[in-house]
């Protein structure tokens, strides 16, 4: 591979009490690319991406960032450092506005001064926000709330962003304007780490792309090639 | 009559205002409801009179001591018995009752080393200036308890409101989850809360130990209860219900004095919150038990 590797993850292991969810994986994201990890209710991706973002324990295995050491960071820093997650569902904070929710999003930084050209930014992306700036989160629609989800996370500037199921319960035309938006970003330059289980949606968009079963990376390959893969038709594709 | 009654009530609210706030505070950011709170306010009291009697410090002086012992104590407190049971993920309860027993320990310590006695600031601490208005007598400390009260009330419902700090602590009222996911370093927004809303509670314990012109070790006790009270009634974790809700009670206290009688103080005053909480059962502003600032 050309490009250089800017998330490595080596012999990840997460244990909750005696279920191992996560059982010793690897993944390689370059930077650039849209890398998405495919699978089923329950197979540890969640866990996985709580396990880079500081928020679950890791049993054991490494993770670094381009070069820097994440495996025992707290969650602030790892934001700091440039890796922001878009949580599971509606991960907005529904008792605030939406503008504050951007806001916040801006938090780890320091440099206060370019805030107001990022939300702008966040805004000509997402011309709803803009609308609804002043209402609560709370009121948004999923879809809408799961834009403002990705805006707040944008507002860190990340240089790698995780999202976590932006498609959950969403309708199939949302989900649709999502995806669009998400490859939007990525084109602008963001590396992209995309859990799913919206299969099809995630290889579409992905230059690479991981299976994960209980716990275990099964296959890998280019996006394209899983979509093609007769197994994974089978077993997430519906045949 | 009827007007100086309710300036009195103004100061007396106050000062549960300012108590509850604290308290609430704590409920919100933290989801703990922190027993030790009274005991806190007391120690902060004992710990201004000291700076008073022994250093000769002016009013202002004794404030500032009073905020800042609490403040670390309330620190202290977090980082010994609070952050163990949150790395813990002990349910809501456990810290209630390990902060019982902080409290006990606060005021057992105190009373051994002052007495169970009443102890008094100098009484040239503050003016005895009565300001009159139209046949209402204000007295200069009424006066300051009102006007430092509602400032720094406004000062923290301000910061909350309008800063980055303020929409961070009210992201972790919400979803430390989500706080944390945002870059808020949520641990170290923990230490500061449990510093200023102790803090509040020594500013708070100073002023009542004027006000009732006495500082005694259980004095935190019956001041645990009405906080208790008043943020049941303003909403659980609600600013501006422990806000309404201390000028409430300090209204409730002074008019069934007025109007009742001395001893049937609490019995009127808890009374009507027990009123108000059968017609609004989630409190003034709360949807219960949901932790909000």
């Amino acid at each position: 591979m050309t490009v250089a590797a800017l998330l490595q993850v080596q012999g990840l292991r997460v244990v909750y009490g005696k279920v191992e969810a996560v059982r010793g994986i690897d993944l390689e994201l370059s930077t650039g690319e849209i890398t998405t990890l495919v699978g089923a209710n329950g197979a540890g991706k969640s866990t996985t991406l709580l396990a880079l973002s500081g928020l679950v324990k890791k049993a054991a295995g490494r993770v670094l960032f381009d070069g820097r050491d994440l495996t025992r960071m707290a969650p602030h820093r790892i934001v700091a450092s440039g890796v922001v997650q878009v949580a599971e569902g509606r991960a907005t904070l529904t008792t605030l506005t939406v503008r504050e929710n951007l806001e916040l999003g801006a938090y780890s930084r320091r440099d206060r001064g370019s805030r107001a050209d990022d939300l702008a930014r966040v805004f000509e992306l997402f011309p709803v926000l803009a609308e609804r700036a002043n209402g609560l989160a709370g009121n948004l629609s999923g879809g809408e709330q799961q834009m403002l989800a990705i805006g707040r996370a944008l507002m860190a500037r990340p240089r790698l962003l995780l999202l976590d199921e932006p498609s959950m319960g969403l309708a199939p035309i949302i989900v649709q304007d999502i995806f669009r938006k998400l490859l939007e970003i990525n084109r602008a330059g963001l590396t992209i780490f995309l859990v799913e289980q919206n299969v099809r949606q995630a290889l579409k968009i992905a230059q690479r792309a991981y299976v994960i079963e209980t716990g275990r990376v099964v296959l890998t390959g280019s996006g394209r090639e899983l979509l093609d893969n007769p197994a994974v038709q089978q077993a997430y594709l519906g045949g | 009559m009827l007007a100086q009654q309710l300036v009195n009530a103004l100061s007396l609210g106050c000062v549960y205002a300012l108590f509850a706030l604290g308290f609430t505070l704590i409920f919100g950011v933290l989801g703990v409801i922190n027993l030790s709170h009274g005991a806190v306010f007391m120690v902060g009291a004992y710990a201004a009179e000291q700076a008073v009697s022994h250093l000769g410090l002016p009013l202002w002086g004794a404030l500032i001591v009073a905020f800042a012992f609490s403040g670390v104590l309330g620190l202290v407190i977090d980082l010994l018995v609070l952050r163990p049971l949150r790395a813990r993920n002990a349910p809501h309860l456990i810290p209630m009752i390990a902060t019982i027993g902080v409290g006990i320990i606060l005021t057992n310590a105190i009373q051994g080393i002052f007495g169970a006695q009443n102890i008094r600031f100098p009484e040239q601490l503050v003016s005895n200036r009565t300001i009159s208005v139209e046949g209402i007598d204000v007295t200069a400390l009424e006066l300051g308890i009102i006007l430092l009260s509602f400032m720094l009330m406004a000062l923290l419902l301000l910061a909350l409101k309008k800063t980055q700090l303020g929409r961070a602590l009210r992201a972790i009222a919400e979803s430390p989850r989500a706080a944390y996911l945002l870059g808020i370093n949520v641990e170290g927004l923990f230490y500061l809360t449990s510093f200023v809303a102790a803090g509040l509670g020594g500013i708070a314990g100073v002023l009542i130990g004027l006000y009732s012109n006495a500082l005694f070790p259980l004095m935190g006790k019956s001041m645990l209860e009405k906080g208790i009270a008043v943020i049941i009634l303003g909403g659980m974790g609600d600013m501006r219900g422990a806000l309404i809700g201390g000028l409430f009670l300090g209204l409730a206290e002074v008019l069934s004095v007025a109007y009742v009688g001395s001893s049937m103080r609490d019995a009127v005053a808890f009374g009507l919150l027990f009123l108000i909480l059968l017609i609004r059962p989630r409190g003034l502003f709360g949807t219960l038990m949901e932790r909000k600032v």
